[in-house]
């Protein structure tokens, strides 16, 4: 099991705003040590830019992040998967066993490691391969598991599954439900309305670029208590 | 044989060889078939043979008469002179000329070196311009930018006061000497290296940015992980580099002074042959310089694409 030193996180009044322009904000939330937080909400709601705030990627125009440890040893617990995985230009493994390597650890041990996680993941045949060759869901595969060879406390994913078809979904939800179970607290963005209903322990809705809804997943989807959440899970256009 | 090979041609002295073009008369008419001008019996140019020109020194092409101008005594064609030139280039190589063989090291050696150091700075420079946002960061990379059009001439020049007795490294004697030559070229070449390797390494880190930043990397990292992510562009950028220092002749003239043994080099025996009227050595020389280029281009892309199938 992940020991919790760095959670609960604590925000209070940030703010994201570009050329004058609030993006996501002023927000106030407690992350709860353990859990699956599936963000909703419409494109261009905000929850790319929340989960880039909440991983110290975004420069708060006000306000603040407070984890239970100074900052930057709060970084080296965290882990995020984008939209568009990454692919770095060198093979499979070695992109799985970089972040080992840029923290100290030997080149063999990380590539052991990495290998590992390979197999975990199903890569294990595509190990020698480059990156870039890879398919679509075999690369968000590669990018979970190099997001979780640290053993990260909290891991971010932003709409993992946006370009995924449905047995590369299913097998990618698989390995978050696992990580979950190993005890890492999740915060994933969707606007699949399925793919939410199929993992959420708890429901963020973001609108507009603030927190509008928060509750747990059943509550949320059994009665959702404002009209906009209710007009996205009945699948209306919310703008 | 060709007249290359001919030593002390111009009396045994470097001092001689480079006073030639300087000391060459300009206001006569021009000995019509070369490019050189006519010559008088001017005390700094030795001629051996009264028959023969000593600008061209190609015995029966080019006579003075008696009033000390050259004058044109053969006909030559240009298409004939080009294959003359690939036959003689032919037969330099396949005899495996010493001559021929030292300039083309030493052009190699020279060029390589120069590279070698020009890549050591401009690709971490590019790639840290690519990185690090800074206040005059832009102004830099226009700087570096207009620094690649730098006149060989020009930094040859600079790189000439600098090094000359009087100058303030005078003390180390480098002048018309290879190192000179190599420092020369380390200026021309750094910019346009530093600058190619920028480009690429900026649309490689846009690509990278989120993940290294996520990932908690230090700037070090950073630009480690791009510059080897990136090596083959960066590669393309130091073949760019090379490309440019073995063909440079203007500031390596300078420097280097063109002597016998010491600092002639491919492109400035290829000068002076031209300027001597030795068009078909000249191009020999030509075709050389670019057969060498060529090879090195290729010998680095197969090294490159055997390391690629191997590795990924
Ligand atoms: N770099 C940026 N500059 C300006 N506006 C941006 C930038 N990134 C995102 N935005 C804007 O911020 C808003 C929220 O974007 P995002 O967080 O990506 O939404 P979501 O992930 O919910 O679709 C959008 O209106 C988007 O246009
Ligand atoms: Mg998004």
């Amino acid at each position: 099991m992940v020991k919790h030193t760095i959670l609960p996180l604590t925000v209070q009044d940030a703010v994201v705003r570009r050329r004058k322009k609030v993006l996501v904000g002023p927000v106030s939330m407690t992350v709860a040590p353990s859990g699956l937080t599936v963000v909703m909400g419409p494109n261009g709601a905000g929850k790319s830019t929340l989960l880039r705030l909440l991983h110290g990627m975004e420069r708060l125009s006000q306000g603040k992040l407070q984890w239970q440890v100074p900052e930057p040893q709060a970084r080296r617990s965290q882990a995020f998967v984008f939209q568009t995985p990454i692919m770095m230009r060198r093979s499979v493994l070695d992109n799985v066993a970089y972040p080992l390597i840029t923290h100290g650890i030997p080149r063999r041990a990380a590539r052991n490691t990495a290998a590992e996680w390979l197999d975990r993941v199903g890569l294990t045949d595509s190990a020698a391969k480059q990156a870039t060759v890879l398919s679509g869901g075999e690369r968000q595969k590669l990018a979970l598991a190099r997001a979780l060879i640290r053993g990260p406390e909290i891991l971010f994913l932003d709409e993992p599954c946006a370009n995924l078809d449905g047995r590369a979904t299913r097998e990618f939800e698989a390995l978050v439900l696992a990580a979950h179970a190993g005890g890492t607290r999740i915060v994933m963005a969707t606007h699949d309305i399925g793919q939410a209903r199929r993992l959420a322990g708890d429901v963020w809705f973001i609108y507009r670029g603030a927190l509008h809804e928060a509750a747990s997943a059943d509550q949320f989807f059994a009665s959702p208590q404002t009209p906009e959440a209710r007009a996205f899970l009945q699948g209306d256009i919310v703008e | 044989m060709p007249t290359l090979l001919r030593r002390g041609q111009f009396g045994a002295t470097v001092c001689q060889a480079r006073t030639f073009w300087q000391t060459m008369p300009t206001a006569l008419t021009p000995c019509a078939i070369f490019l050189h001008p006519p010559l008088s019996n001017q005390k700094n140019v030795t001629i051996k043979d009264k028959k023969t020109c000593a600008a061209c020194a190609v015995p029966g092409l080019c006579r003075i008469n008696q009033s000390g101008t050259g004058i044109r005594t053969k006909q030559t064609n240009a298409m004939n002179e080009i294959l003359q030139g690939l036959i003689q280039a032919a037969q330099l190589i396949f005899s495996l000329d010493r001559d021929l063989i030292e300039i083309s090291l030493r052009s190699l050696y020279v060029t390589v070196t120069a590279v070698a150091i020009a890549s050591a700075i401009g690709l971490p420079l590019g790639c840290w311009l690519a990185v690090r946002r800074f206040r005059y960061r832009r102004f830099v990379i226009a700087t570096l930018n207009a620094l690649m059009g730098l006149p060989p001439v020009v930094v040859g020049l600079i790189v000439y006061l600098l090094l000359s007795r009087s100058g303030p490294f005078g003390v180390f004697g480098l002048l018309f000497t290879p190192t000179a030559m190599i420092i020369a070229q380390v200026v021309i070449l750094t910019p346009l290296i530093a600058s190619i390797a920028h480009q690429a390494i900026r649309e490689l880190w846009a690509e990278y940015h989120d993940l290294l930043i996520s990932l908690n990397t230090t700037r070090r990292q950073r630009i480690g992980t791009l510059l080897w992510d990136g090596r083959r562009a960066l590669l393309t950028a130091a073949l760019a580099g090379f490309g440019r220092g073995i063909g440079e002749v203007g500031a390596i003239m300078i420097v280097g002074g063109n002597i016998d043994h010491a600092t002639r080099v491919l492109t400035t025996a290829i000068a002076l042959e031209t300027g001597k009227g030795n068009f078909s050595l000249a191009l020999a020389l030509g075709f050389v310089l670019i057969g060498l280029a060529v090879l090195v281009n290729l010998l680095i892309h197969s090294l490159s694409r055997t390391e690629v199938s191997g590795r990924w």
